[in-house]
């Protein structure tokens, strides 16, 4: 009787996440298993594991995974991440007006919209663009970027869009370690970098796990800022997974191969959450 | 326990509460039976009105002849894939399915079958109007069990559209007609040489140009490397795809010429998915462009209020037939799509839809239509009347086109070969891939496509 009275009241909550957010996860993991396609077939059925084996011999599906990978690694964990913590440790040292400059300019590219920053982006890049424009000033080779490294330039452009989320981060991470500390380490003769490497990060290690999960998942989910630069083109140069799954699944018609595919982006997704989360686990 | 029960029925209850929250959302005003939905393709040039407004005068007709009855409109707003896209979840669901939409002949046989469409000809056969439209423009609307699903609303073919004061300058002939792709690749050396600011020649390719890439592009080329009355891309007899074909491999070569001697626009730019819209609204116009191999639709972006008046266009540019491959038989080639009014399997009101149809099919609106959005007549009483003929230049060049020109298989799989083909496209336009390379990846591509309905030839 008192469980029962005790759970009635998230009842309700519980009714509503399994019918808003079970139900549908549930059924795009029923549809990777058949064959649904969006035109061109009269009725659906069950095939098994079948998408699953057509994706790993599937040549472009593995080029989106490396590409996958590589835009994560290089925008999210080596870019927005590093520039993140640099940005933060630079601004607590930094005067008041350099430091809310600052902060409002990186803050301002994570505030605009994903297909306004693809655009911005783009009008940066493309061959009559703007940093082109600075080359040719500088007497320096121009080229189209977008055409000729266009993994670099979207990566680029998440950097140039996320940072602002790492900063943050930082910033209150970085907030939270007591004065004495680091003061007493400066008495004992401890230079910057020492006290770095020996206090400050050991300190924020929590944060980076957080962090580093948070911006692993959010760039694993980028679409729009590459479909308004690129199309994931030239020759599938920059199709990372999402864009693979839209084109597959809405423009091939093949929702079922496509559901497949994000099922398995949900699963690179996990596997980095997975070691994050070990991160956290261990205390300093 | 008497209680257990009690709670179990609360848990009941709120489920039923949510589930019909839930289901109020979804329904919405779906159902007025005195209200007409019209979902079509909406320009995304915002300055491109023409469906707009041509549709805003037929709503104004309809809701006078019918007293009583509403028109609604569900303009969507995207590029052709996407607006298929957008159309197909449409047509999953009733709560969503408008009551007629606006159908492109490319994807139609493949919505059949999904079965998102209705056939139309119980209420055809009470229409006097049907007679009048051509046999070809019905057997594009028709399904694999010969009943039809849509009602074309004109069609069109494609040429070779020329700067003349680029071929001036460039010492070609003022009036040129092209006998075989030769003639065509010369002129644009030619252009090259002589006139070197401009591109000399645009043939659209690779994934991003999408259905334009396979259409005004591969398949004008393809189509005129046999005989003229066989289908090079689908074998009708076997129905089977045709894979590893000489004719493939040429009109890939022409295409890998093209970009490879720069006789083409910039690599990045014919891969930058609005090239398109570049050509018509600015290289065109602007005298920056030598040949276009286009479609006949093009002047309705130059027409007074579109934005983008151009109306000297006539006088600007020449139009030349396509050749085939070596100027064999019938020496011209061109390839004709178009698109189709269709009422949904699960429109609310399709009786009150096929009324909308016929206010907009009705001669004079028929007519109006096809000057308007630049459309070749489907209908043989607008077709002969000079009126239409004289409408505007260009358009008795492209309707006597129609004799030679040629339909896609639009079969279901169509749309995934088309892919394939834009893909192998993509390939030689970059230099990713020889013709050979891009020839066996397509024919690899056409078995996965098609579930092994493959027949070399």
């Amino acid at each position: 009787m008192r469980t029962i009275i005790r759970v009635l009241p998230v009842t309700p909550a519980v009714v509503l996440l399994l019918l808003f957010l079970a139900g549908p996860i549930a059924y795009c993991a029923y549809i990777a298993f058949t064959d649904l396609q969006l035109t061109g077939q009269a009725e659906e059925s069950f095939i098994g594991f079948e998408n699953f084996r057509t994706a790993f011999g599937d040549e472009a599906f593995l080029n989106a995974v490396w590409l996958t990978l590589v835009f994560t690694v290089v925008s999210a964990l080596i870019g927005q991440n590093t520039l993140g913590l640099a940005l933060a440790a630079l601004m607590q040292r930094a005067s008041k007006p350099v430091r809310t400059l600052t902060g409002g300019i990186v803050i301002a590219a994570w505030v605009l919209p994903e297909v306004v920053a693809g655009f911005l982006l783009y009008a940066f890049f493309r061959r009559e663009g703007t940093l082109n424009a600075i080359l040719d000033w500088l007497h320096l080779p121009s080229q189209n970027w977008l055409f000729t490294l266009p993994i670099l330039a979207v990566s680029f452009a998440n950097v140039w869009r996320g940072t602002a989320f790492s900063m943050l981060v930082y910033s209150a991470a970085l907030n939270e370690i007591p004065k004495e500390i680091t003061e007493a380490a400066e008495v004992d003769g401890a230079g910057g970098w020492r006290r770095m490497w020996h206090i400050t990060l050991p300190m924020i290690r929590r944060s980076i796990g957080t962090n580093l999960m948070l911006i692993t998942l959010q760039t694993l989910s980028v679409f729009g800022l590459i479909w308004v630069m690129t199309r994931g083109g030239p020759g599938g140069k920059s199709q990372t997974l999402p864009l693979f799954m839209y084109e597959e699944a809405f423009q091939k018609s093949m929702i079922g191969y496509g559901t497949a595919v994000a099922l398995l982006l949900l699963v690179v997704g996990s596997l980095f959450s997975a070691v994050y989360l070990r991160l956290l686990r261990t205390e300093v | 326990m008497p209680v257990r029960p009690t709670a179990a029925r609360i848990t009941i209850v709120l489920t039923l509460a949510a589930a019909t929250a839930l289901t109020a959302c979804g329904s919405g005003s779906g159902d007025d039976p005195d209200t007409v939905k019209v979902s079509f393709k909406q320009s995304t040039d915002n300055n491109i009105k023409v469906m707009d407004n041509f549709l805003a005068d037929i709503k104004e007709e309809f809701e006078k002849k019918y007293p009583g009855k509403k028109v609604e409109f569900i303009p969507i707003k995207a590029p052709d894939s996407e607006y298929y896209t957008k159309l197909q979840q449409m047509l999953r669901s009733p709560k969503t399915a408008p009551d007629l939409v606006y159908e492109d002949t490319f994807l139609i046989n493949s919505d059949i079958t999904s079965g998102y469409l209705k056939p139309l000809d119980d209420y055809l056969a009470n229409w006097p109007d049907w007679n009048q439209f051509i046999d070809t423009a019905k057997e594009a609307a028709k399904g694999e069990n010969g009943k039809t699903y849509g009602v074309p609303d004109g069609t069109d073919t494609r040429g070779l559209w020329y700067d003349k004061a680029i071929f001036k300058k460039a010492g070609l002939p003022a009036t040129w007609q092209p006998k075989t792709w030769d003639d065509v690749l010369d002129a644009a050396r030619t252009i090259k040489e002589k006139v070197p600011d401009v591109t000399p020649l645009n043939v659209y390719t690779g994934k991003p140009a999408g259905e334009a890439a396979t259409m005004q592009g591969f398949e004008m080329l393809l189509y005129g490397t046999n005989d003229g009355k066989t289908d090079p891309l689908y074998d009708s007899s076997s129905k089977k795809w045709i894979a590893g074909s000489q004719g493939f491999r040429d009109a890939l070569t022409f295409v890998e010429t093209v970009y490879k001697e720069k006789l083409g626009p910039d690599v990045s730019d014919a891969l930058d998915p609005n090239f398109g819209t570049r050509v018509r609204g600015e290289l065109l116009p602007q005298g920056k462009l030598g040949i276009d191999l286009d479609g006949s639709w093009l002047p309705q972006d130059w027409l007074e209020g579109s934005g983008h008046e151009w109306p000297q266009w006539s006088q600007k540019l020449g139009l030349a037939a396509m050749p085939t491959q070596h100027g064999q038989a019938p020496g011209k080639v061109s390839m004709s799509g178009g698109w189709t009014w269709a009422i949904p399997d699960k429109a609310a009101n399709p009786d009150l839809a096929f009324d909308f149809i016929k206010t907009m099919q009705t001669k004079a609106n028929a007519q109006k239509w096809y000057v308007a959005n630049s459309g070749i007549a489907v209908r043989e009483d607008v077709a002969n009347d000079p009126a239409y003929a004289e409408a505007q230049p260009g358009i008795k060049f492209f309707t006597d086109l129609v004799a030679s020109t040629h339909y896609r298989p639009a079969y279901p799989a169509y749309p995934k070969v088309s892919t394939a083909i834009q893909e192998a496209m993509e390939g030689v336009t970059t230099g990713d891939a020889s013709v050979e390379e891009a020839a066996k990846n397509y024919d690899e591509e056409l078995k996965t496509a098609t579930d092994d309905q493959v027949i070399e030839k």
